[in-house]
C-alpha cells in the first residue's frame, strides 16, 4: 500500500495496515526474555530491567522463568562446557518464534577465557544467534540497543518468500543438537549446520588480512 | 613460629615420620615441610591438636605437577673393543618419573600464627598417584582436594566424597597437568603468535587455504 495514501487515510480517521505489519508489530513488541543468566553479564542484564534503564519501555518487562513462555534468550555470560548442553536444551524447549541475543565477549567467542580448557568458544557453535553485543560486560545501553536492533530485524522480515522467518518455514530446523559430554571435549564440538570455523589468513609481518569463509 | 622447631616437635611426637624442609630462597622465605604419605594423617592431627600449635585453619590446598626430567649421566661401562676389555665412559639418558604434589597452607586462628606449609608427593604421575586425604582433619580441604583430583588426578584416600568438581564425570584428562593436550576448538585470535599462530596456519592449510 502506498505510504502517502496510508498517511492521508490516517488523517481521515481510517487505519489501514497489512497482515505482515500487524504480525511483525505484535511479534516485536512482546519479546519476553528467558529469566536466565550465566555470569557477570547477567548482572548488567538485571540492571537493564530495573528502574534506571527500564527495558519494559520496549515491551520486554516480563522475564519468564520457563522456556515455554519465553521468546528471547539472552545468553549473558561465559558458557562453560559443562553448562553448554543445558543452554542448548533450554533453547530447544522454547516455542517458536524464538530469538537469541549473544551478550558479551564470552558468549560471542569465549572472551578472555578463549584458551581455557573448560569454556565454550561462543554459543553460536550450537544455536543460531540474531544479535551479538560486544563488551565485557556490555553496558545496559548496549543491551537496549541490541534489543532495538532485534526489533528492527523482526519488523523487516517478510512473511513469505525466501527471507521469511524460520518458524514460517517448515523445512528449517527448530531444535538443535544438544552436545554430549565426551571423554575429552563436548560431542559434537560444534553444530556444522549452524557454525563453521572462520578461516583467517594470517601473515606474521603484522599485516593481517581478514579472510573470508 | 620457626619451621625447624615445628619439625623437631613433630619428630618427637610422631614416631616414624620422615620430614624434610623444602627451602624457599625467594625474599618471602616461606619454607615448607615435606611430609611422608604414611604418617601424614598423624602429623596433621598433631599440628591441629597440640596445645601450643593449634593449626585449626587450612586456608588453601593446591596441586603442582612436576613432570619427569631427562637426566644425563656419565657412566663408566666395561666393553670389549677389538677383543680388549676396556672401560669406556658413556652418556646415559634416563627419564625420571616425576611426581604430583599437594600443598596445604595452615594457619592458627586461636594462636594467631602461621602459615605452615605442608607438602605431600605421590610416587609418580602414572598410576601410583595416591595421597592420604587431610579432609578428616580440616574440613575446608574437601572441595579443594576434589579440585586437585579433578585437575591434577591425585587420588585422595579417605576423602568422603571424591568426585570431579569442575569437569564432568566422563571427562578423562586432567587439564592442569603439564602434558595435557587440549582439544582443537579455537581457531582465531586477532594477534596470534606461537602456538596459536601455528594452529591458525594449520587450519588454513587443512581447508586448502590461499
Amino acid at each position: 500500500m502506498d505510504e502517502k495514501l496510508k498517511a492521508e487515510l490516517g488523517k481521515q480517521g481510517i487505519f489501514a495496515t497489512t497482515l505482515q505489519e500487524l504480525y511483525n508489530w505484535g511479534r516485536k513488541n512482546s519479546l519476553w526474555p528467558l529469566n536466565f543468566g550465566l555470569a557477570c553479564c547477567a548482572i548488567e542484564m538485571i540492571a537493564t530491567t530495573m528502574a534506571r534503564y527500564d527495558l519494559a519501555r520496549f515491551g520486554a518487562e516480563v522475564f519468564r522463568p520457563s522456556p515455554r513462555q519465553a521468546d528471547l534468550m539472552i545468553v549473558a555470560g561465559t558458557i562453560t562446557k559443562k553448562m553448554a548442553p543445558q543452554v542448548v536444551r533450554l533453547y530447544n524447549q522454547m516455542a517458536e518464534p524464538k530469538y537469541v541475543i549473544s551478550m558479551g565477549a564470552c558468549a560471542i567467542s569465549g572472551g578472555p577465557f578463549k584458551q581455557g580448557y573448560n569454556v565454550l568458544k561462543g554459543i553460536d557453535r550450537y544455536i543460531p544467534v540474531d544479535v551479538y553485543i560486544p563488551g565485557c560486560p556490555p553496558r545496559p545501553e548496549a543491551l537496549i540497543d541490541a534489543f532495538i536492533t532485534l526489533q528492527k530485524q523482526i519488523d523487516e522480515q517478510p512473511l513469505t518468500g525466501a527471507g521469511r522467518p524460520r518458524h514460517l518455514n517448515a523445512d528449517a530446523p527448530s531444535e538443535f543438537v544438544v552436545p554430549q559430554f565426551g571423554a575429552h571435549d563436548l560431542e559434537p564440538p560444534q553444530n556444522p549446520g549452524v557454525w563453521r570455523p572462520p578461516l583467517v589468513n594470517i601473515s606474521p609481518a603484522g599485516k593481517n588480512e581478514s579472510g573470508n569463509d | 613460629m620457626n619451621l625447624e622447631t615445628i619439625k623437631s616437635e613433630i619428630e618427637a611426637n610422631v614416631p616414624g615420620c620422615r620430614l624434610l624442609i623444602v627451602p624457599n630462597n625467594s625474599p618471602s622465605g616461606q619454607h615448607s615441610l615435606l611430609i611422608d604419605r604414611e604418617t601424614a594423617l598423624t602429623v596433621a592431627r598433631f599440628l591441629r591438636d597440640a596445645a601450643h600449635l593449634r593449626f585449626d585453619y587450612c586456608s588453601n590446598v593446591t596441586g603442582i605437577d612436576w613432570p619427569g626430567k631427562e637426566i644425563t649421566e656419565k657412566v663408566k661401562v666395561k666393553k670389549t673393543l677389538d677383543g680388549v676389555e676396556q672401560e669406556v665412559e658413556e652418556i646415559q639418558k634416563t627419564q625420571s618419573a616425576g611426581h604430583l604434589e599437594a600443598v596445604y597452607h595452615l594457619y592458627s586462628m586461636e594462636k594467631k600464627h602461621g602459615p605452615v606449609i605442608l607438602r605431600m608427593r605421590t610416587e609418580d604421575r602414572a598410576d601410583r598417584i595416591h595421597l592420604p586425604s587431610l579432609t578428616p582433619i580440616w574440613r575446608s580441604a574437601e572441595f579443594q582436594e576434589r579440585e586437585i583430583f579433578d585437575l591434577y588426578g591425585i587420588v585422595f584416600d579417605g576423602h568422603p566424597d571424591l568426585r570431579r568438581l569442575l569437569m564432568w564425570d566422563g571427562f578423562e584428562d586432567h587439564p592442569m597437568r603439564r602434558d595435557y593436550v587440549e582439544p582443537d576448538d579455537y581457531e582465531y585470535e586477532p594477534t596470534p603468535h606461537d602456538a596459536v599462530l601455528q594452529r591458525a596456519r594449520q587450519h588454513l592449510s587443512e581447508a586448502g587455504g590461499r
